[in-house]
């Protein structure tokens, strides 16, 4: 029965699958879900752009049958930023690592979820940079070994979900890649929302992270997700910590505020009425 | 196209007529004229009055101000809208010069129309914000890593300002490359006279468009003839991908191959080196016998002209070729004038950058350079007084 | 006082009728990469590893349990490969 095609063939570059990612990356999950969330919703593909920046997931945007662009390190936003701009109509999601978003790109992160872009924001949070050979960054956890942390890590691990409520963002919600659906649901939501979303998906980096923390297979550690993970929607972001016995998963913002986008247009409304 | 998606009743986008203002303001105003819509960037001494003016015009046009994060972010953002459709700058000085220079190797990568107005000021580092300098000349080149070419322009008065700005967008969507307009303080803060023209006589380019409905064999970096690739801008079907990493003509990466890094990166340099005649542009001002002839550009080429004509007056066989074109720099042009001088005096308001090219191109003919440092440009005088030791 | 949950002992009236979707798996066996979450999420242990080797040199998941899929799609939507999705199975006249 091999003739019939994957429903979600439409979604992807024929000619670049399959994709480099590593036999039981997250990566391949977050783009089958990103896939079925565009599939659910119909969405007109014209009109997505999928930026990514750096590093195993920042080759996504190769993948995606859209628009696309792979930027710098650590500048998606800041390049989503001007698309979206420059036209509001299309749907700007950047899909990006811990490390591009956060380490090299935390700027651009804290002050487009400041002035609520009204851009998706996909974070794969595997706790090192991967492509590199797995060095650590602003979300390995304390203690853990990586080949720059080889006594250790010392450095505290950002939340990031507290990262982004904090600077605003209109909706926050942290899934693993075991949680499929949810992930789905909340990167649907998060599509048809009005201002600046973030989805941090917990992922796994078997090859690298898992190896080196002795969970050396997708397997080992989709059950470190499964065991760890409990859904706490709505809890306080701050409290939301991931620990090797617990993983604390759901949406955890979902306000209303008005767009950098709204603002703008209501501004340039008021200037032409002026004059 | 409207990025604000509200119709708005436009106030004049081009101010025609007799005007007085200083250069910063005449950069914007050109850049209105000539269809930008979009402007990122980051306040910085002496560069600040362009994005104060575009974010005060730009609403009133149709157009989309912001102030980004810092100069990183701002030309990210830049290449951002011009690949969603919209003509894009930004404005700066040395240190945010320096911050972008990443994002301009991306937007050479990705053949991104752009363009990145440097208001010199005395460097390095933090140096002195509010006195003028040309030490950015190299860097204008050089600054980013890898190998490429980009294009330059010089101004030298507040009309140029003007001009040189909607020329550099006109270069930026023909060739699809960043194009620097490479101001100082003083040109970028002095008040002259600028004659706007009628909107109907402003020359605008627009990058080629591909010419192929959208498809999957549609390749978004196939170059034409000329080198340059029509440029397909998101939202339109094309469904394109493009990246920084060495791509073939789709788009996909392409870091294995020795091929794909050889043809992209020869298009790259070839796409401006190539086709540098209709690029580079520079004008002579008594050239035609001349003896000992000034190469400059920038404020020092206005000392220049004063020191050239005055030495004439004195009987002194002098002429100046201002470069207009920085990068690609005008070799042809300066070793066809070395050939038949005996001499040539540059000056720069820096410790000798673009005196390297002049040397390199003029041979064997002796060439003086004159470094000028700190608030003061050239006085004619020095000028002249170089040119007088020259004469032989 | 019994202090049991509503839901235990309440049962849906139409109960007897509902029938569970079934599913058919289908598999692109030159596309699996061998991690294995298909096999171990399945919530109906549908698959086990096969014995073939595919182009990758990996063993592929083959159905083990041909009528015990009730298309939850988990397989698909956890598969990093797209190498893996169900349809649903026309059983008017009994699978």
């Amino acid at each position: 029965m091999e003739e019939l095609p994957h429903p979600y063939e439409k979604f992807l570059r024929k000619d670049r699958i399959p994709h480099i990612w590593c036999e039981g990356c997250g990566n391949g999950i977050i783009l089958n879900c990103f896939a079925k969330a565009l599939d659910e919703l119909n969405i007109d593909m014209n009109k997505v752009v999928a930026v990514s920046g750096i590093g195993c997931i920042g080759r996504v945007s190769g993948y995606t049958n859209t628009d696309s662009f792979h930027t710098t390190h650590g500048r998606p936003i800041a390049f989503a930023t001007g698309v979206k701009l420059a036209n509001p109509e299309l749907k700007v999601v950047v899909i990006s690592g811990d490390g591009d978003l956060f380490a090299i790109g935390g700027n651009h992160f804290i002050h487009a979820a400041r002035r609520n872009l009204d851009i998706q924001v996909i974070c794969a949070n595997n706790f090192i940079y991967g492509m590199t050979g797995g060095q650590y960054g602003p979300t390995t956890p304390l203690e853990a070994w990586t080949p720059t942390t080889p006594y250790g890590n010392i450095e505290q691990a950002f939340n990031l979900v507290h990262l982004a409520a904090a600077c605003g963002a209109v909706y926050v919600a942290r899934w693993t890649t075991l949680h499929t659906r949810w992930l789905t649901e909340s990167i649907k939501k998060a599509l048809q929302k009005e201002g600046f979303s973030f989805i941090e998906v917990v992922s796994q980096c078997p090859e690298i992270f898992g190896r080196y923390n002795k969970m050396e297979t997708g397997l080992k550690m989709m059950q470190w997700f499964k065991e760890a993970s409990v859904v706490q929607h709505f809890s306080d972001p701050a409290k939301a910590e991931i620990t090797p016995n617990r993983i604390v998963v759901g949406e955890f913002i979902d306000i209303e505020k008005p767009s950098y986008g709204r603002l703008l247009r209501e501004m340039a409304t008021r200037v032409s009425e002026k004059k | 196209m409207t990025t604000t998606s509200v119709s708005v009743k436009k106030a004049r986008v081009v101010r025609s007529g007799r005007r007085f203002m200083s250069g910063d303001i005449a950069c914007a105003e050109g850049a209105l004229a000539v269809g930008c819509r979009f402007f990122a960037g980051y306040p910085i001494t002496p560069a600040t009055e362009i994005a104060e003016h575009m974010a005060r015009r730009l609403p009133e046009v149709g157009g989309v101000y912001i102030q980004m994060e810092d100069e990183i972010a701002s030309m990210a953002a830049v290449i951002g809208a011009s690949y969603a459709g919209v003509k894009a700058m930004t404005a700066t000085s040395g240190p945010g010069f320096s911050l972008m220079m990443e994002n301009i190797g991306l937007a050479v990568m990705t053949e991104t129309p752009s363009v990145i107005v440097n208001v010199m000021r005395g460097g390095p580092s933090t140096g002195q914000p509010t006195m003028p300098g040309q030490q950015d000349v190299m860097q204008t080149r050089w600054g980013s890593h890898g190998d490429y070419e980009i294009i330059a322009l010089a101004p030298s008065s507040v009309q140029e300002m003007f001009n040189l700005t909607v020329e550099a967008f006109n270069l930026a969507e023909t060739y699809r490359v960043p194009v620097f307009v490479l101001a100082d303080e003083i040109v970028g803060h002095m008040w002259e006279r600028v004659d706007i023209p009628d909107e109907d006589s402003i020359k605008i380019v627009n990058r080629k468009k591909p010419t192929v409905p959208p498809d999957n064999e549609f390749a978004p970096f196939k170059p034409d003839e000329d080198l340059v690739p029509p440029m397909a801008v998101f939202g339109e079907g094309y469904r394109f991908h493009a990246t920084g990493l060495t791509h073939d003509e789709r788009g996909y990466p392409r870091t294995e191959s020795a091929e794909a890094q050889t043809r992209l990166v020869q298009r790259l340099c070839d796409k401006i080196r190539k086709n540098k005649e209709r690029i580079i542009r520079v004008e002579n001002t008594m050239l035609e016998d001349a003896e000992v002839v000034v190469v400059a550009y920038g404020i020092a080429a206005r000392a220049a002209l004063s020191a050239v004509r005055k030495a004439r007056t004195m009987g002194i066989k002098a002429g100046l070729l201002r470069l207009v074109t920085l990068w690609p720099f005008p070799e042809e042009q300066v070793a066809h004038m070395a050939r038949r001088v005996n001499a040539i005096v540059v000056p720069e308001m820096n410790c000798g950058q673009i005196v390297r090219e002049v040397e390199r191109a003029a041979k064997e003919t002796p060439v003086v350079f004159l470094p000028k440092l700190g608030e003061e440009p050239h006085k004619p005088d020095e000028i002249l007084e170089a040119v007088r030791r020259m004469q032989k | 006082m019994s202090l049991m949950p509503v839901r235990t002992w309440r049962r849906p009236l139409d109960a007897d009728k509902a029938k569970p979707p079934m599913g058919e798996v289908h598999l692109i066996k030159d596309r699996c990469k061998g991690c294995g979450f298909c096999i171990e999420f399945c919530p109906k242990k549908v698959l086990e590893e096969s014995n073939e080797l595919n182009a990758r040199g990996v063993h592929p998941p083959r159905v083990k349990n041909e009528n015990t899929c009730v298309l939850c799609d988990f397989c698909s939507a956890v598969c990093p490969d797209f190498a893996i999705f169900t349809t649903e199975k026309d059983c008017k006249e009994g699978c």
